[in-house]
């Protein structure tokens, strides 16, 4: 096997089939979609070459501001939520249900599973006011107060995938974490209770920096899933009213293949990329100078 | 050691480059040409494949028939195929083909004009009026539906007018009788039932903020009777702006209807369906819609009867260069035929098409731009839509028909806010005008 490993030979043909898959399928695309920044046009019409145009327009265009901070708000506000209350729930899977956490767990998670555009579905019956009321507003309605057109406007519509996105997705990351506390040394937290730590203590000193790790990773998960939303958005309001609930994703994609305009929605898609990368770089930096402490 | 190393890293390199070159070469293979049997690349097809969008039900249907009848020779000799693909991928999915030379001989395209409008340009699209006068079944094709056409499409008869639809304001007759009030014929006359019918409990307008473009359709009725038929295209030309004072008058006209609540309290998230069964279930007294509603109005779910539905022109405007008599129309999402993939065969299709459409399509309720020329029974609302076509003089088009894609969709977007005043009528024909800019 050392002789295996150890001859270049080897190892280029051994590489070789995954490198070529990997280049033909990532790498050319992505290299392909950068180049297209520096066009305008699309297929039928042919391209052009415009320089950095496209980069001037994105910094201008007030559609790509009003995108980028919807996906801001909406990746922070609801990755905090996944991450926070997945951890809420992988503590009391582990110290509070435990043995008897299976069906807990699977009933949490069995949203994960489901189609976005059943739970989008679900949703919008959920909310409705028109032409009848869904159960929220009958609830309202019922405790004296007045129906609300919820997907009918942006701040309404964005609490509503706030709240889907949340529900369908905290289960995954409920057992994800529960995956990392399940590797703390029952004998640690044993010593640390003979020790005379409490409860809060306990968390703080032993639980809370030994599923660091775990946590880091959940937010690297929850971060560029949450940027790169899509799909919820889309089948829920479709990106309405107006843009108000539109993120960069569905801006993107509404650029390339609706508006034809391939390569603006390549410059787009390239803001994408670069904000999944800091924000991943960012929490590995983070990560890293926590474990040096 | 260096160039020993350098030696042995050589093949593999090569190896690697050729099997690269190699992939490379496989894939471009398989995305060119697509072809295959229904004759991408000027081949002649073997089937007539007709590629539409899905939410299109009333073609096939028609087509179907032709094919197990009066197109049954041609059915025999290249069998009828057709696929569906959602409306929204459909722009995208022929621009591909056609730039692949996969396009099939019959297909839909268009779900924005100006998308059309490029394919014709581009040469792909196969010219009608040259090819049925060839066929000898060129006055099988209704005149006003070849204007509508021309007017949508680059200026040519170049896509065939599957439906053909006119625009107007549908009313319950029994509310309207029940409460003593005359059809209008002016926006004021409009105005006062609204308010009348608000007071007796009833919706005045059933319309869908969540499509938007039933919202759109009544700026752009203003705006071809305040300013004339021609208002629209001066935009298109640059003549004229939507954020010229006489532009946002419109818009702040149906922001209006919004704030005195005539659409509803939850006109922003309405669907289109929910719009229809509120009109249709009696909830409220008009609708403004096209004649393809005929369908649900002669439908089972029609609660109010078929005979209770009038249907009146969009008013004019007090003053304005208009006229009552020019009936938004279009063509809906009509289909094409490939210039590349137009064989003998595809012709003998095509003229069994043009023939027989319009008999086939009325014997199933549908109006469309081909003529039919055998007697059939209508339903009373459908035979007056039939009349009214019949003595229109002339044609306008809608809101977003001249706008390029964006514009059209920042339009659509964002007329549920407009009326609900989350907008101004100001900042909404900026948002339009400053896409339709960005050209």
């Amino acid at each position: 096997m050392k002789s295996v490993l150890g001859d270049r030979k080897a190892i280029m043909l051994l590489l070789t089939p995954a490198l070529l898959v990997y280049t033909l399928i990532i790498l050319i695309p992505v290299l392909w979609s950068f180049g297209l920044t520096f066009f305008t046009g699309n297929v039928l019409t042919g391209f052009e070459f415009n320089g950095i145009e496209n980069f001037t327009r994105l910094l201008t265009d007030p559609y790509v501001h009003d995108a980028f901070w919807f996906t801001l708000k909406y990746a922070v506000i609801v990755t905090l939520f996944q991450v926070v209350l997945g951890y809420g729930l992988a503590m009391l899977y582990q110290f509070v249900l435990r043995r008897s956490s299976v069906i807990v767990r699977t009933l949490v998670f069995f949203p994960v599973v489901l189609p976005t555009v059943a739970i989008a579905i679900l949703y919008q019956k959920l909310f409705q006011s028109a032409p009848t009321d869904g159960l929220v507003n009958e609830l309202l309605v019922n405790v004296g107060l007045s129906s609300v057109d919820w997907l009918g406007a942006g701040d309404t519509a964005f609490i509503v995938i706030v709240i889907m996105d949340v529900w369908r997705s905290v289960g995954f990351y409920g057992v994800l974490i529960f995956s990392g506390l399940l590797d703390i040394p029952e004998d640690i937290i044993e010593s640390a209770r003979i020790d005379g730590a409490k409860t809060f203590s306990l968390f703080r000193y032993i639980v809370l920096p030994m599923s660091l790790p775990i946590l880091f990773a959940s937010f690297i998960f929850s971060i560029n899933g949450t940027i790169k939303v899509f799909d919820s958005v889309f089948a829920l309001t479709g990106g309405g009213p107006g843009n108000s609930t539109t993120p960069l994703t569905l801006y993107m994609y509404r650029t390339a293949f609706q508006f034809s305009d391939f390569g603006y929605g390549s410059t787009i898609a390239l803001l994408l990329t670069v904000m999944c990368l800091i924000v991943t770089l960012f929490i590995f930096k983070s990560s890293r100078r926590d474990n040096t402490v | 050691m260096f160039t020993a190393e350098r030696r042995r890293l050589r093949k593999p390199l090569l190896g690697a480059a050729a099997l690269v070159s190699a992939g490379v070469l496989v894939l471009a293979g398989c995305s060119g040409g697509g072809g295959g049997n229904n004759g991408g690349g000027g081949e002649d097809p073997a089937t007539l494949e007709f590629l539409k969008n899905a939410e299109n039900t009333t073609t096939q249907p028609v087509l179907d028939a032709l094919a197990a009848g009066a197109c049954e020779t041609q059915n025999e000799a290249m069998p009828l195929e057709v696929n569906s693909i959602p409306q929204a991928e459909l722009d995208a999915q022929v621009q591909l083909l056609a730039t692949q030379d996969g396009l099939p001989p019959m297909f839909s395209a268009g779900g924005n004009p100006a998308e059309g409008a490029k394919l014709w340009e581009a040469g792909y699209l196969l010219d009608f009026d040259e090819a049925l006068t060839e066929l000898g079944v060129r006055d099988k094709v209704a005149e006003g539906a070849v204007s509508t056409i021309e007017k949508l499409y680059g200026g040519a008869f170049n896509f065939l007018p599957f439906q053909y639809n006119i625009e107007g304001i549908f009313y319950n007759k029994t509310v309207f009788e029940e409460n003593g009030w005359e059809v209008p014929e002016t926006w004021d006359d409009l105005l006062t039932v609204a308010a009348e019918a608000q007071d007796a409990g009833l919706t005045p307008f059933a319309a869908s903020g969540e499509q938007g473009w039933p919202l759109t359709r009544l700026v752009s009725g203003y705006l071809f009777r305040s300013l004339g038929p021609d208002a629209l295209q001066k935009v298109a030309d640059g003549d004229a702006k939507l954020t010229d004072p006489e532009y946002v008058e419109a818009a702040a006209a149906i922001a209006d209807l919004g704030e005195k609540g005539y659409f509803g309290s939850n006109v922003a998230s309405l669907d289109y369906d929910a719009a229809s069964n509120e009109f249709l279930t009696g909830k409220a007294a008009m609708i403004y819609m096209g004649s393809w509603l005929l369908g649900n109005i002669n439908g089972d779910g029609n609660q109010i009867g078929a005979d209770n539905v009038g249907f009146f022109k969009f008013p004019a405007v007090d003053g304005g260069a208009g006229s009552i008599d020019e009936y938004p129309s279009n063509v809906g999402l009509p289909a094409t035929f490939g210039a590349k993939t137009y064989t003998e065969g595809v012709g003998e299709w095509l003229k069994c098409i043009t023939a027989n459409y319009g008999n086939e399509a009325l014997k199933q309720g549908q109006i469309t731009g081909f003529i039919a020329d055998e007697p059939v029974d209508l339903p009373p609302i459908s035979q007056t839509i039939a009349d009214e076509i019949a003595t229109a003089t002339d044609s306008v088009l809608w809101f977003e028909a001249l706008f390029n894609a964006k514009a059209s969709n920042i339009s659509s977007t964002n007329a549920a806010l407009l009326v609900t005043g989350q907008i101004t009528p100001e900042e909404f024909m900026t948002l339009v005008q400053d896409a339709l800019d960005e050209g």
